[in-house]
């Protein structure tokens, strides 16, 4: 299995008046191609900064140093991007093209005042020079993909007419829309009930499965992580401090931090494998997200 | 966040009760503003009253006023001799027939001084406003991208020297150089004496000047417009990058901008879509309220540039006790505002969908 995006020796600093101060310090990461890595930590751990960094999207009050690859597979060439320092051009060739990002909120990382079908077709348009009519027909299979009902009629409304659920659907799906390899997914079912909650996550693991995507899904929640994740990092005060497949950290955790954080999960979610979990928790809320 | 709308079925928001939601939005604000017209007449009518001062002395002059019988004939034919509310209800008739009395300086009725006066007032409000807004939202977005930096600093002076100093002041320098020291704007008025004005169809006379082809005309009209829409626009301006500066800089943090620019998509695409999409109604807010603003305090700089606009009969009027002219102008800026806050209101449903579909 090769990697589709290895981080090495990340290094986030915040400038202040008083220096540098130091918000990432020596993060390795390696995200496996097909696989969901968990990246674990409480607020202000630096999971976030380190998933804005892989796009180039730091505020500007921040530095990244080390580095970050982007690979391509074997298949396509096999070549390599580093992020870290990448010219704009660079960027804005990956950024939704190759790497794709889902933020917490769906309620407000969606633009209340464009439709669906704008918000799914203008970086369509842009990365793939796809006509209008294409880029439609192309957003309606993706609202179908991501299981949002009347994609026809869907693509002409705005979201603030969808439920939580499934605006993240919809943010699903437009991170998707130009097939990038990389999917980086912050939180994303943070802001949603926790009825809708398995929902997104099943359909995170399914279009995983359905190969080629790889995602990186930062949360602090331990539950989420259980239930979807292959492998999971687990971030402390802008350090790394146990990196694992999900069933040797959450059944042998080597680092005290990792066992107070298991510790305060509810302990069944331990015992089951992730397609137990994701069942119990759909069993609990229904398929209501719709 | 409104979630209910979602869990309707597709289409029964637009037929659900009264017709289509942005209709009965429309209907409700035309309705209110209608109730705040007759507001408008009665708050008029009562300041104009309570103005000290004598009108029958000030239109017939002290001579004549001191004569019983010349003050009682005229109280009589302007109906000043009945009680307040019968002369409320009785301006209100009239009001309703589009009669506004006749003023006591120019012996015009009111509503013919004020329908040629309003067009002159139009003109430069409009021409000032459409500036303010293209110079502000450039200038406001590029501070609030530039924040911190040295450009934000200088646009900050600027645009509060613009907003500090005081209109007519900045007319009268801009008059002594432009017209006198420079010789390059042309002097007072709406047109040099040589012209005569365009056939009627706006009353703007730049745009009836191109309806009637007259280039001349047009080339004069606007050389005349140039000063007083700079100087009007000079304090608009100021106030508009403001602003923007705020409203963008909300936007700026929104996550919604921040997903843009995680989709890959270019800059000005950025800009253009999303971030002055987003800081649209703020916007439109504060533009409204300018242009209110821009119609009511022309006076002083319609008198300096002896632009015959609602500015320079207002000033006529209240100098002159005429009180149908005073009236009238109040009435006419009133109505003017509350028009104008009424097409921000409706223009609220036209850029944001939450207003437009939301019962």
């Amino acid at each position: 299995m090769t990697d589709s995006l290895t981080i090495t020796d990340l290094r986030i600093d915040l400038r202040t008046p008083d220096g540098p101060r130091p918000i990432v310090r020596g993060i390795d990461l390696a995200l496996e191609r097909g696989r969901i890595h968990g990246l674990a930590g409480e607020s202000g751990s630096g999971k976030t900064m380190t998933a804005l960094a892989v796009l180039g999207l730091l505020p500007d009050t921040m530095t990244a140093t080390g580095s970050i690859l982007l690979s391509t597979p074997v298949s396509a060439g096999g070549d390599s991007v580093e992020l870290v320092g990448a010219s704009r051009q660079v960027l804005g060739a990956i950024r939704g093209r190759r790497v794709a990002m889902v933020f917490q909120d769906p309620s407000t990382s969606l633009h209340p005042q464009l439709t669906v079908g704008r918000q799914l077709t203008d970086h369509l348009r842009h990365h793939l020079k796809l006509s209008k009519a294409a880029a439609q027909e192309q957003a309606h299979g993706l609202l179908d993909r991501v299981r949002v009902p009347d994609p026809a009629g869907a693509l002409a409304k705005y979201p603030h007419q969808f439920s939580g659920g499934q605006r993240q659907r919809i943010a699903i799906a437009v991170a998707l829309a130009c097939g990038p390899d990389v999917l980086l997914a912050d939180e994303p079912t943070t802001a949603l009930d926790v009825t809708v909650q398995a929902g997104v996550l099943h359909l995170l693991r399914e279009l995983v499965d359905e190969g080629g995507l790889s995602v990186l899904l930062v949360t602090h929640d331990l539950g989420v992580m259980s239930a979807v994740a292959d492998v999971v990092t687990v971030m402390r005060q802008g350090v790394v401090v146990e990196s694992a497949p999900r069933e040797q950290l959450f059944t042998a955790p080597q680092h005290d931090y990792t066992r107070s954080l298991l510790a305060a999960l509810p302990g069944s979610t331990l015992e089951e494998t992730p397609d137990e979990l994701v069942d119990d928790l759909l069993a609990e809320g229904g398929h209501h997200d719709s | 966040m409104t979630t209910s709308t979602a869990t309707r079925p597709p289409r029964a928001r637009s037929v659900s009760r009264g017709g289509h939601p942005f209709a009965r939005y429309a209907l409700r604000r035309v309705i209110t503003s209608l109730l705040l017209v007759v507001g408008v007449t009665l708050v008029t009518f009562i300041l104009t009253n309570l103005v000290p001062g004598d009108p029958v002395a000030a239109a017939l002059g002290q001579r004549a006023a001191e004569d019983p019988a010349i003050v009682a004939q005229f109280q009589s034919e302007y109906g000043l001799d009945k009680p307040l509310v019968v002369q409320y209800f009785t301006y209100l008739g009239n009001l309703l027939h589009g009669d506004l009395g006749t003023s006591t300086t120019t012996h015009n009725a009111v509503t013919s001084d004020l329908s040629s006066a309003l067009p002159a007032t139009l003109e430069i409000a409009i021409g000032a406003i459409v500036l303010s807004v293209i110079i502000g939202v450039v200038l406001g977005t590029v501070a609030a991208y530039r924040r911190g930096k040295a450009s934000d600093h200088v646009l900050r002076v600027v645009s509060l020297a613009g907003l500090s100093v005081p209109t007519f002041w900045l007319a009268l320098v801009l008059y002594y150089v432009f017209y006198f020291k420079l010789h390059i704007a042309p002097g007072s008025g709406r047109l040099s004496s040589d012209f005569n004005a365009p056939p009627t169809i706006t009353g703007l006379y730049t745009v009836d000047a191109l309806l009637a082809g007259q280039l001349d005309t047009f080339l004069d009209a606007a050389a005349h417009l140039f000063l007083p829409v700079l100087v009007l626009t000079l304090y608009t301006v100021g106030l508009l990058t403001r602003f923007v500066r705020t409203a963008v800089l909300e936007i700026l943090d929104q996550d919604y901008v921040r997903a843009a620019r995680a989709k890959g998509l270019p800059t000005r695409t950025v800009i253009w879509s999303y971030v002055l999409r987003g800081a649209s109604i703020p916007i439109l807010t504060v533009v409204g309220l300018a242009f209110g603003s821009l119609l009511s305090g022309t006076v002083l700089v319609e008198s300096i540039f002896a632009w015959p606009g609602i500015g320079s009969y207002a000033y006529q009027a209240a100098s002159h006790l005429d009180l149908p002219g005073v009236m009238g102008v109040g009435l006419l800026i009133g109505v003017m505002y509350l028009l104008v806050n009424l097409i921000v209101d409706l223009l609220y449903g036209v850029i944001d969908p939450r207003v437009r579909l939301a019962s």
